[in-house]
């Protein structure tokens, strides 16, 4: 019975969704279309005449009224087709099928390197108040929140590559030896591990390094702060006396009391942390050459390639909305309250 | 046999092939040697490797310059400073063997190489050249704007007489129509292939050749990744010229510029395509680089004044702009001394080199006194445009010529504008009162130039200039032959009118930069601005 009452609230969840969506491509088709800027000029090029610029408008379908140009776009969203992105001449649907895996796997390998030193960090602050830990913590917090991502991708560029030659040339996901993986996930670390290939694995990993810190360093610092505030918190409050007053061990009270209870605002940072790392990614994928979401997405903003920009945006919403429910149902997990209610 | 050479014959015997793991490209060693192997950066994306398809960007034309044949090509010359460069006065065979052009000059008839095969081994014929060109005609937007630019605008002018016979019928003779087909544009395709992959919609392929190329090309795509990529191998059956020496060439795209000079810098790459001024300048004095930078042809950087902006209708209110301009701090704050100086020329017009330096140079007193007999004496307020796209050094730029417009009574507010409007703003609507532009002529003679820049409605007179003179002469001198007895004459008059009148202020003549790793040879500037590799020698 109680899956029944989860998966119901998973189902009004995702109808919940809809609207949301429908009114995001609403927004975002009226958007693209108020930008400046003539795409058909755009793309008929430098030296193009009059009748070339207007048989471009014509295959892009712009010169149809707007009502009509919705129309068509819903149409073929509804089949399944994004359309074509000009400024890279390929598929929108074939463009994110690719970059999304490695926006998606720079950011997630971020933000798992980033908890695994965030929360221990913070835990240690919580406990051991104004000892170094904490103003290790600080340290970096400030660090992490203070220094724009461009600036430590190329910091972190200069010291590794250029200096010590640590790091592989920084020329995106991979070295120009190597050819990528089968496309299993899209995330090459991993569809090298499936084909048990050692050496693209190792490649992969080195290629991602660089940036996976340069991000990490960024989404550390909300984290950390996060994770120490939440503690000392819970860590002051009646419970958490109560339990030690009750002469529980100390290890009990801080990780099944006090630190249960800390993640529920943990969790919600991360969610909020992913929405704006992804934006961040566009900086590191400049630096880094890293062909991902980000960088083809400013890319077609600068152009007014509306596909282009509809499928990004589209996209985006989709993952957000997963994200959303991915994170209410976490809380389900860590929370007992959450899932006793009705 | 040592190890390198057993290393060498590795890569190249399939024997050796089967012995490097599947999912790598090519053995580490072979890159460690990179004399097979080179690496060129660029800053921009290949977004087709259709060069007639509408939308294609210029960095993908060097797909057609290297993967496809034309009729005829330029020969090359040395640049006083040794460096290389193609010669747009030497036409020189490149599918055809050799070509007759009639009395009159206006058919053209081209006997294609014998033994010229493409990448599937069919024999390149003239049917296929007669197709090709078709094609460029016939799609419409910038092929078809090429095209017509060397008087070929119809299939109809187009025949294959026998399958090694090409004939062109020009409506009247001009000198750009054989150099027209030395561009990228009129490339030949393997129509065959084309048509076997062509739709009742897309009678001309484009959907298959934008990720196939199809020709007899001296380098093949062995694979293309949208935007990270695009590998070329050699075609060790190229006909048209002597076989490049790289085996392959990997072009890999990376965006930011700071990491693009740091991967010269550091040798992980052989070659960085179009760096920056400031780059080119630091890069020259560091070991292990060198730095090539060619003047380009047939374009100025200039500042152009709107003549449907009320003040600048007076020309001496233009003429008072252009006394005005620090020229010599913005060549060295925004060229970073780069290229050639635009001014301070003599003031009489005495040769029809082109660009040439204006008789213009800073002189505040001659301005002030210029702008003093117009009605604009107390000054005037007026926004001045540049393309955010080229901020690089439009912007540097800008700035001081804001300070020295300040110095006459002249207030300009900078404005900048998105790369993607510029166009449209700039160039279509004619509507930019004071403005930077670039334009550069790709047909390297004067009054193709002044064809583009100096006619009313043309897409580069982006100042709404008029002068029926400079109108009748040019449109007299477009197709003249050199040799005519009126073009030099003619060809002055336009530059003295140009100077006279300056609607379009000259700053510099800007450089193509291109940085190598020291010892790689036979680099070529061409005027497309791309890198043909095919010349290129390792070191």
């Amino acid at each position: 019975m109680a899956l029944g009452v989860k998966s119901r609230r998973v189902l009004a969840r995702l109808l919940q969704a809809v609207p949301t969506i429908f009114g995001i491509l609403v927004v975002c088709f009226l958007l693209t279309r108020a930008l400046p800027g003539d795409p058909a000029a755009y793309f008929a090029g430098d030296m193009a005449d009059e009748a070339s610029i207007e048989q471009v408008r014509k295959n892009l379908g712009l010169d149809q009224p707007m009502p009509m140009q919705f129309v068509t776009y819903v149409g073929d969203l509804l089949q399944g087709d994004l359309g074509v992105a000009i400024s890279t001449g390929q598929t929108v649907a074939q463009e994110l099928a690719k970059r999304l895996p490695a926006s998606l796997e720079l950011t997630l390998a971020a933000l798992l390197l980033s908890l695994v030193i965030a929360i221990p960090l913070g835990v240690l602050a919580a406990t051991r108040p104004n000892s170094w830990v904490d103003h290790l913590c600080r340290f970096l917090v400030t660090a992490g929140v203070s220094l724009p991502t461009f600036f430590t991708g190329l910091a972190l560029l200069y010291v590794f590559y250029y200096l010590l030659g640590w790091a592989p040339p920084p020329m995106g996901r991979l070295d120009m030896m190597f050819l990528a993986p089968e496309t299993v996930t899209g995330f090459y670390t991993i569809d090298s591990l499936i084909a048990g290939d050692w050496a693209l694995f190792k490649a992969s990993l080195a290629q991602m390094a660089l940036p996976v810190i340069t991000l990490a360093l960024f989404t550390l610092a909300p984290i950390a702060r996060m994770t120490r505030a939440a503690m000392l918190q819970t860590l002051a409050s009646d419970y958490v006396r109560t339990a030690r007053a009750a002469g529980l061990s100390s290890r009990r009270v801080l990780i099944d009391y006090a630190f249960r209870n800390a993640l529920l605002p943990v969790v919600t940072t991360l969610g909020m942390v992913f929405s704006f790392v992804l934006g961040a990614n566009v900086l590191v994928e400049k630096v880094f050459a890293w062909p991902g979401i980000g960088s083809f997405a400013v890319e077609a903003l600068v152009v007014s390639d509306y596909a282009a920009v509809q499928g990004f945006v589209l996209s985006m919403a989709l993952l957000f909305v997963s994200l959303n429910l991915l994170i209410d149902l976490i809380y389900t997990l860590i929370d007992p309250r959450v899932s006793e209610e009705e | 046999m040592n190890r390198r050479n057993f290393l060498k014959g590795a890569t190249t015997l399939s024997v050796g092939a089967s012995l490097i793991p599947l999912s790598q490209l090519l053995p580490s060693s072979a890159l460690a040697a990179s004399n097979e192997t080179a690496v060129v950066v660029i800053g921009g994306t290949i977004n087709s490797l259709d060069i007639h398809r509408s939308g294609t960007n210029r960095t993908s034309y060097q797909v057609a310059i290297n993967c496809y044949d034309r009729l005829v090509s330029f020969g090359t010359k040395q640049m006083p400073d040794g460096s290389l460069s193609y010669d747009y006065d030497n036409v020189q065979p490149e599918m055809a063997e050799s070509w007759e052009v009639n009395e009159d000059g206006t058919v053209m008839t081209f006997k294609i190489r014998e033994g010229a095969t493409f990448w599937d081994g069919k024999p390149v014929t003239a049917h296929d050249v007669k197709w090709s060109l078709d094609r460029a005609v016939s799609l419409g937007g910038f092929p078809t704007v090429q095209m017509k630019a060397g008087r070929l605008e119809s299939t109809e002018q187009f025949k294959a007489l026998d399958d090694r016979t090409f004939q062109i019928t020009l409506p009247f003779a001009s000198k750009l129509a054989l150099p027209d087909l030395a561009t990228p544009i009129p490339i030949i395709i393997n129509s065959q292939v084309a048509k076997a992959n062509a739709t009742t919609e897309d009678p001309w392929a484009t959907e298959y050749l934008h990720r196939n190329p199809a020709g007899s090309g001296a380098f093949k795509v062995s694979r293309w990744n949208a935007g990270e990529q695009l590998v070329y191998e050699r075609n060790d059956n190229w006909a048209c010229g002597p076989l490049p020496s790289y085996q392959r060439v990997i072009l890999r795209e990376v965006p930011a510029q700071s990491t693009r000079r740091a991967l010269i810098e550091r040798g992980s790459v052989t070659a960085s395509q179009d760096i920056p001024n400031k780059d080119a300048k630091e890069l020259a004095k560091k070991d292990g680089i060198k730095v090539v930078s060619t003047p380009i042809e047939n374009c100025i950087y200039s500042l152009c004044t709107n003549v449907d902006f009320e003040p600048f209708k007076d020309k001496r209110v233009r003429q008072a702009i252009a006394w005005s301009i620090p020229y010599e701090k913005i060549f060295e704050q925004a060229a970073y001394s780069q290229g050639m100086p635009m001014w301070g020329g003599t003031d009489e017009v005495t040769s029809i080199d082109w660009p040439q330096k204006s008789p213009y140079e800073l002189n505040l007193e001659k301005a002030r006194e210029l702008l003093a007999q117009t009605d604009y004496k107390d000054g005037f307020e007026v926004p001045l445009s540049f393309n955010l796209s080229v901020a690089d050094w439009a912007e540097p730029t800008a700035l001081l010529i804001q300070q020295g417009l300040a110095q006459i009574g002249i207030t300009a507010t900078i404005e900048k504008i998105p790369g993607a409007n510029w166009r449209t703003i700039a160039l279509v609507e004619k509507k930019l009162p004071l403005h930077l532009e670039n334009f550069g002529g790709w047909l390297n003679t004067p009054d193709y130039y002044f064809f583009w820049a100096y006619i009313k409605g043309n897409l580069f007179n982006s100042y709404n200039y008029d002068n029926p003179e400079m109108t009748k002469l040019i449109e007299e001198t477009l197709d003249m032959a050199v040799t005519d007895p009126a073009y030099t004459p003619n060809v002055k008059r336009m530059i003295e009118i140009a100077f006279e009148d300056i609607p379009r202020i000259p700053l510099w003549q800007p450089t193509l930069n291109v940085a190598f790793k020291e010892g790689v040879e036979g680099y070529e500037y061409w005027f497309h601005r791309q890198m043909d590799i095919r010349p290129l020698k390792p070191a």
